[in-house]
């Protein structure tokens, strides 16, 4: 079956010093949770919001592919992208607080959208709101489409997002970073709504987090990003039980377990900071902080096989880290 | 009491009078209700619980930053209502959640470090500056970093900023509030590690207060899980996260996510946290307990007693 999105060599910049994304593949399969995971400024955000058109002026796209079914979404004229967005493919983002408009009612934003593309009237729109409200567990949902985010806890407006982002009965969710301002106790709960939207209504989502056990729990897919790279890419898995990047290791690493405070261990760390890569650069942007690197890595490097069938974008021998200690990368 | 006890918090509460809107009785929020803890020196006290729990009103009352209604704290066999600020900044020292906006972004960093000296009258400035120079290094700064501003610097080399700025008194006792939530995991690791170091070289108290359960169980010798103001569990690491009782803490310790694939979500019935303002009669957290009996709903269950303990009628 062909992906729901696909991305091929996807290049993002911000003028000619500044390289977000350097040639990133990613294909979303329908019905499936495809996360996307790394630190901040790895360039995940900026690759999500270039699906829908969403990049500030400043940022130039370019791609081999960049498609949504048959849809084009670079050289699509503008209104075809607002006939996706919201409708097709919805988005939710981190914090709910400011993404929705303290000034209207929470009624009234969750129709606009759904008035826009389905037309019909208000009436309707807001029965189906009262609806979604319910489905994503909102409880006493006819009264709190009257009123403002102000008057909801935060787990209760990341679920007015997400029955907001599901008006329209979109085919692709994405969701950046939906749980980060959460309690862990509501992050489990918007969690598994999301997991069972994935199964009841055939969703397809696209999730952006930089926490190892969400994507451990919930994504079906993983793509590992370093430095606007994928650098491990495949089911989620064959990437945990046998993480073959340095980089992915090492983030395994940090997590702090309790294995590990038993015996007195510390944290693995990686040494050093994520670098700010320029248009210019060649080769493996993770090799300034990869004790493993040598002179090859200075050029181009291409994903290979790994031996749990992932992909892996690294010049190590494909059984490197198999004669390494528990946790491999310590310094 | 513990005569070894670094902190000792004995029956503190505070409470804040909310306004209900124009014309209407303010009425009384509890943040802290009635709290009794000893922290002995050389130890980490952890300290958990949901937004809005109370866990940072509790960290401000013990660096003296907000005084209690009622109740008292001593820090080093000291009472804190009565000291001096000046004393009080040699003894007890704060690692605030956001780098961001914990550093004055108008000075240097080494001016950002030093600040705190200034409780000290009798040093030279050259000896404020062997002294700054002294604690980067401790912290793992470049010493050209110091001439340079807050907005120079990542998110963990300000929190490296913050901590030295802490360390640069010599305090008995640094209370950690969330100090790594607003990094990556790579830099909370790397921060956790040196946290781990000084306590060890300088022979520090902690008191560590964070939403991050895997956090709190890597860092801490004892716990206290704090819900709605109160602590309802007070056990060591270890047998928190091996035997939990109190069903609040079991339900935190099943909503953290482990990198380990195949165990699908957790299920939670823990529903929504609750509104601080409005605590339940009898147990307070009988709306979502998944264990409560009648008694519950009319008696509250049995105060702490100490080290082992939890706030639970089956406990």
């Amino acid at each position: 079956m062909a992906p729901l999105v696909d991305i091929s060599r996807l290049k993002i910049s911000f003028g000619p010093e500044i390289a977000a994304v350097r040639g990133l593949s990613l294909q979303i399969h329908e019905g499936t949770i495809h996360c996307l995971v790394g630190e901040s400024g790895c360039g995940k955000s900026i690759t999500a919001l270039s699906i829908l058109r969403l990049l500030t002026r400043n940022a130039s796209v370019s791609a081999d592919r960049l498609t949504y079914r048959d849809v084009d979404l670079i050289r699509a004229p503008d209104r075809e992208i607002r006939r996706l967005s919201g409708n097709e493919i919805a988005m939710i983002f981190q914090d709910p607080m400011t993404s929705l408009n303290p000034a209207y009612t929470i009624g009234s934003q969750m129709t606009e959208g759904y008035l826009r593309h389905r037309g019909g009237t208000r009436a309707r729109a807001m029965a189906r709101a009262e609806d979604l409200l319910g489905r994503v567990g909102v409880t006493a949902a006819g009264m709190r489409l009257g009123q403002f985010p102000h008057q909801l806890s935060g787990g209760l407006r990341q679920r007015v997002m997400i029955a907001m982002a599901l008006m329209c009965e979109p085919k692709l969710l994405i969701a950046d970073e939906p749980t980060t301002a959460l309690d862990v106790t509501v992050q489990a709960q918007i969690l598994r709504l999301l997991k069972d939207l994935q199964k009841d209504l055939g969703l397809s989502i696209l999730l952006i987090t930089h926490d190892l056990g969400i994507v451990a729990r919930i994504a079906d897919y993983i793509d590992v990003m370093y430095a606007g790279e994928v650098v491990e890419t495949g089911p989620v898995e064959a990437v945990f039980d046998n993480p073959s990047h340095p980089y992915t290791r090492g983030l395994l690493d940090c997590i702090p377990r309790p294995e590990k405070r038993m015996k007195g261990e510390e944290l693995g760390s990686i040494p050093g900071t994520v670098p700010r890569l320029s248009p210019k650069f060649v080769g493996c942007g993770f090799r300034d902080r990869c004790r493993f690197a040598s002179e090859i890595c200075a050029r181009p490097v291409d994903i290979r096989q790994a031996p749990g069938g992932q992909g892996v974008r690294c010049t190590l021998p494909a059984d490197w880290h198999l004669n390494q200690p528990e946790g491999g990368v310590r310094q | 009491m513990n005569p070894d006890a670094a902190v000792l918090i004995e029956n503190v509460t505070r409470s804040y009078a909310i306004s209900a809107g124009f014309a209407r009785p303010t009425r009384n929020l509890v943040a802290v209700d009635d709290i009794s803890l000893s922290v002995r020196a050389g130890s980490t006290l952890g300290i958990v619980g949901e937004s809005g729990c109370g866990k940072s009103t509790l960290a401000q009352m013990i660096v003296g930053l907000l005084a209690p209604t009622s109740g008292r704290i001593l820090v080093d066999g000291q009472s804190l209502a009565a000291m001096d600020r000046r004393k009080r900044a040699k003894l007890i020292q704060l690692v605030p959640q956001d780098p961001f906006s914990s550093l004055n972004p108008k000075r240097r960093i080494r001016d950002n470090i030093a600040l705190p000296l200034t409780a000290q009258a009798e040093l030279s400035g050259k000896a404020q500056m062997a002294r700054v120079r002294e604690m980067m290094e401790r912290v793992g700064l470049r010493a050209d970093m110091g001439d340079r501003y807050p907005a120079e610097l990542s998110g963990g080399q300000r929190q490296r900023v913050a901590i030295a700025r802490a360390l640069i008194n010599d305090p008995r006792v640094v209370v950690c509030d969330e100090p790594t939530s607003a990094l990556d995991v790579s830099v909370q690791a790397q921060i956790l590690n040196l946290l781990a170091k000084l306590q060890r070289e300088l022979n520090l108290t902690l008191v560590f207060i964070s939403h991050n359960l895997s956090v709190v169980e890597y860092v801490s010798t004892e716990v206290a899980v704090m819900y709605l103001g109160r602590i309802v569990e007070y056990a060591t690491a270890d047998d928190l996260f091996r035997s939990s009782r109190h069903p609040y803490s079991k339900a935190l310790l099943n909503s953290v996510l482990t990198p380990e694939t195949g165990k699908g979500i957790p299920l939670n019935i823990l529903g929504e946290p609750p509104d601080p303002s409005n605590i339940p009669a009898g147990c307070r957290f009988r709306p979502r307990c998944a264990a409560a009996q009648d008694i519950c709903r009319v008696s509250a269950p049995e105060r702490l007693s100490g080290i082992g303990s939890a706030e639970c009628h089956f406990a």
